[in-house]
């Protein structure tokens, strides 16, 4: 067994690719005469989305990629589809919701500036590659044989599944509550604050806060824990996992003319989402604006704030609820998911006839001066929690311009207010600074921060 | 624990890093015919080991071994690394012995060992052959012998231990046979990966009541941690199996010089160590009876730190950054353990199930932290510059 010689086509065809920041498998030139890694994509053949996608990824913006993935056949397009990584702002939060959630949240170990700049490189470049559907490093085979291969693998062979990874950075990174490890407690943005409690919560904290989070999406959950299963072997000693948790079902949807999806309390919820083509809402809700930040937390501007809820839903109690009751929990009825007294799900409610404690009355921006923030959540279920009950529930998932004004005000409402509060309890919650986009191959996940 | 799996594991590996060295070209009927016909012969005395050729075809050899001096002796064929090929004890004064063995080519040393003391009086032979064997970093030799005595060390100084051990268990008292337990097994526990790769030892000494298979007959320490813990009693057939985990571990500490090592079966053995710390020591399911899961860590980590202190000659060679990074684990990793210590306790660590959640998460970090990167040992020490 010889060592050096196999490596070869990993390195030499995606390693470039990934460091000019286009996609490595699409690069246009690449297209039929260079021999190349077999990527996923590449494993899927060149047709359809992969040459449409590679054509327009070599004009290099975001918009245009996504354009080129919608202009190429739907039948052939979706499965092989790529959510370009690099733009203004992160993907993950304004594009349209993927199926299947993997979201971690990690403790930094290392008190080492440099160490945890180094990490974040790595991490972006990885993360480059993989939402691009190539392996990463030298790859999940061929390398040598007496030693563990960069790439876990289990991602070999399927398509980039539209997978997003969205980096957020938590409170305790600027050493809130403790030392400033890394020097940047000043450059902390004035909106990420610490969440007040609110009522009625039962946190967990090892299934809470984190110092760094990753948010990955995708349409298999095989790639979205791929990607995050090889983020935390790459960040071994720098970072360690501190929960994670698996989502199916998205709970809502980022299209709002496609049918929202159900929660599992068999209810629609969150109609009246941002859709993520509302450039005007997006910027007035979601984005973090070039002036909202006075000094320090300037290089937020781009970004988001990320609100990470852990709610479990009581199953049982729930199913037993008559029917009535539950239509006025919410405010809703079970079948359309039109608003009480209207006729269709998206049918604008009429809220002073609503029961007042019902979820959509209190939750609807008119109730909230407007408010409104994006929501990405899903479902989850974790098995049985040992009594015999279904350990499930949403995994709620809010990007907004600033948490002061999104979803602080609007949970201390619902959570003082809201009928369902009966049925659920949050039990986990984290708060997460989420920057700007990657601009480019020099660009990393929280450069900005460290500069 | 685990013997199959890593016994398999290191053996893939040896197998591979041996067709690597060696060219493993084994077949050659021609040259065994003139090894048959031309044993070599070894005049042994009290002060030499004189041999009829320095070179000779691979394949068949034969060796004519003639003691003439006035210690009984033994002669020993090494390949590089000090791997036992072969060996025969006892050659009393005035009497021969053949020795034979299958050979592939390469360098070797054969030993006479008068008084049967030490590493003997050696003399450098080459087996010659059509596969000569692409040299190897004598760096890397040197490691794997290095260790290969390490390796020796650990399980001639576990012996006494565990006859301290046992005879406690057969005399019936309870609180010494505690106190000898954990220290009985560090030995074992430093070296475990080539304790493991005799496929029959492991499962005679260090099975777990989980790891039995239908009809197995429970032996060796963990049955007798059951016991003296759990149990609060010794039983008549417990004292027998304090008998019998001491013959086979005679048996371990008699075979350890044969076990197959080479540099990357060292680098993964040593990763192996951290993945028993990860599975078995840091869930404290190793010891879930005594909880001296912490001496087992320390005893695996310090196993693993001799594999690569003794490798990172050539591993800092080929890639500097990985044994900047392994360096300031291992000290982590240590540091880690000594927030643990008890000097009240007579393994010298506090029991594990008196360690919180939250410490665990620490160390299974901390573990986590160091095997990633000893898992890229390998890779640094088969990867010539």
């Amino acid at each position: 067994m010889t060592g050096g010689g196999t490596k070869k086509s990993a390195e030499s065809a995606a390693g470039p690719a990934a460091e000019t920041g286009t996609d490595g498998a699409a690069a246009p030139e690449a297209g039929a005469s260079a021999p190349r890694t077999p990527s996923r994509r590449a494993l899927l053949g060149w047709g359809g989305a992969g040459l449409a996608l590679g054509a327009v990824a070599a004009g290099g913006t975001a918009a245009a990629l996504r354009t080129g993935g919608d202009a190429a056949p739907a039948a052939a397009a979706r499965p092989a589809e790529a959510v370009p990584f690099h733009g203004a702002h992160q993907a993950g939060i304004a594009t349209a919701v993927q199926d299947r959630l993997h979201f971690a949240a990690f403790d930094v170990k290392t008190d080492d500036r440099a160490e945890l700049i180094t990490l974040l490189k790595e991490w972006t470049r990885a993360a480059a590659r993989m939402t691009a559907g190539a392996q990463i490093g030298s790859g999940a085979i061929g390398s040598l044989a007496e030693a563990p291969p960069d790439d876990t693998g289990e991602a070999l062979g399927l398509p980039p599944s539209r997978l997003t990874l969205t980096f957020g950075i938590g409170p305790s990174l600027f050493g809130a509550g403790g030392e400033d490890r890394f020097g940047i407690r000043d450059r902390r943005p004035a909106a990420l604050v610490d969440l007040p409690r609110f009522p009625g919560d039962n946190l967990d904290p090892a299934r809470g806060g984190g110092d760094l989070c990753v948010q990955a999406c995708a349409d298999d959950p095989q790639v979205a824990v791929h990607a995050i299963r090889n983020l935390a072997r790459i960040g071994f000693g720098k970072v360690a996992v501190r929960w994670s948790q698996l989502g199916f079902g998205k709970t809502s949807s980022t299209t709002p003319d496609a049918q929202t999806p159900r929660n599992m309390f068999g209810f629609k919820d969150g109609t009246r989402n941002i859709a993520g083509t509302d450039a005007k809402a997006l910027e007035r809700h979601v984005w973090v604006g070039a002036r909202d930040e006075k000094g320090g937390g300037a290089w937020m501007a781009g970004g988001s704030y990320l609100v990470a809820r852990r709610i479990r839903m009581h199953i049982e109690t729930w199913d037993r609820t008559s029917l009535r009751e539950q239509e006025e929990i919410f405010g809703r009825d079970k079948g359309e998911g039109a608003a009480v007294g209207r006729k269709h799900e998206h049918d604008e409610p009429h809220l002073p006839s609503m029961p007042p404690a019902s979820h959509v009355r209190l939750a609807h921006p008119d109730s909230n001066d407007g408010i409104r923030i994006l929501r990405r959540g899903y479902s989850f279920t974790d098995g049985t929690d040992g009594l015999g009950r279904l350990d499930a529930g949403l995994f709620f998932l809010a990007y907004q311009r600033d948490v002061r004004q999104g979803f602080i005000p609007l949970q201390q409402r619902l959570a003082r207010h809201d009928a369902l509060n009966e049925y659920i309890q949050h039990v986990g919650s984290a708060l997460f600074a989420v920057p700007p986009g990657v601009g480019g191959a020099d660009d990393w996940w929280g450069r900005g921060l460290f500069a | 624990m685990r013997a199959l799996r890593s016994a398999a594991a290191l053996t893939a590996a040896v197998a591979a890093a041996l067709a690597a060295v060696s060219g493993c070209a084994q077949k050659s009927d021609a040259a065994a015919d003139d090894a048959q016909d031309g044993a070599v012969q070894v005049t042994a005395t009290d002060d030499g080991c004189a041999v009829s050729k320095k070179e000779f075809p691979a394949g068949h050899l034969r060796l004519a071994v003639k003691n003439k001096g006035t210690k009984v002796t033994e002669v020993y064929v090494y390949a590089p690394g000090d791997r036992i090929v072969t060996e025969r004890e006892n050659i009393g004064p005035g009497t021969g012995a053949d020795i034979v063995a299958e050979i592939a080519p390469g360098p070797y040393e054969i030993a006479c060992k008068p008084g049967m003391k030490g590493d003997g009086i050696r003399q450098k032979v080459t087996a010659t052959g059509k596969g000569t064997a692409p040299a190897r970093d004598p760096k890397l030799d040197k490691a794997v012998a290095a260790y290969r005595t390490y390796v020796q060390e650990q399980a001639d100084r576990t012996l006494p231990e565990a006859r301290k051990f046992a005879d406690a268990v057969k005399a019936g008292d309870i609180e010494a046979a505690k106190k000898a337990y954990a220290v009985s097994r560090t030995g074992w526990e430093r070296t475990e990966p080539v304790a493991e790769s005799f496929g029959d030892i492991d499962p005679k000494v260090d099975v777990r009541a989980d790891g039995l298979e239908d009809g197995q007959q429970w032996t060796g320490w963990h049955k007798l941690e059951q016991s003296l813990w759990e149990k609060k009693e010794i039983t008549a057939d417990d004292k027998k199996l304090a008998d019998r985990l001491i013959t086979d571990l005679e048996d371990w500490r008699k075979r350890v010089g044969k076990a197959e090592i080479t540099p990357t079966g060292m680098a993964n053995g040593a990763k192996e160590l951290l993945d028993e710390v990860a599975t078995g020591k840091v869930t404290g399911e190793e010891e879930r009876y005594s909880h001296t899961d912490l001496s087992d860590f320390q005893a695996n980590v310090e196993g693993a730190q001799k594999a690569y202190e003794l490798l990172k000659p050539v591993a800092a060679e080929n890639r500097p950054e990985l044994t900047k990074e392994l360096d300031k684990q291992f000290a982590a990793i240590r540091a880690l353990l000594d927030r643990h210590r008890d000097s009240g306790s007579p393994d010298g660590f506090a029991a594990y199930d008196t360690v919180g959640k939250d410490e665990r998460k620490e160390l299974s970090d901390g573990v986590n932290a160091l095997a990633e990167p000893l898992s890229k040992l390998a890779a640094a020490v088969a990867t010539a510059k």
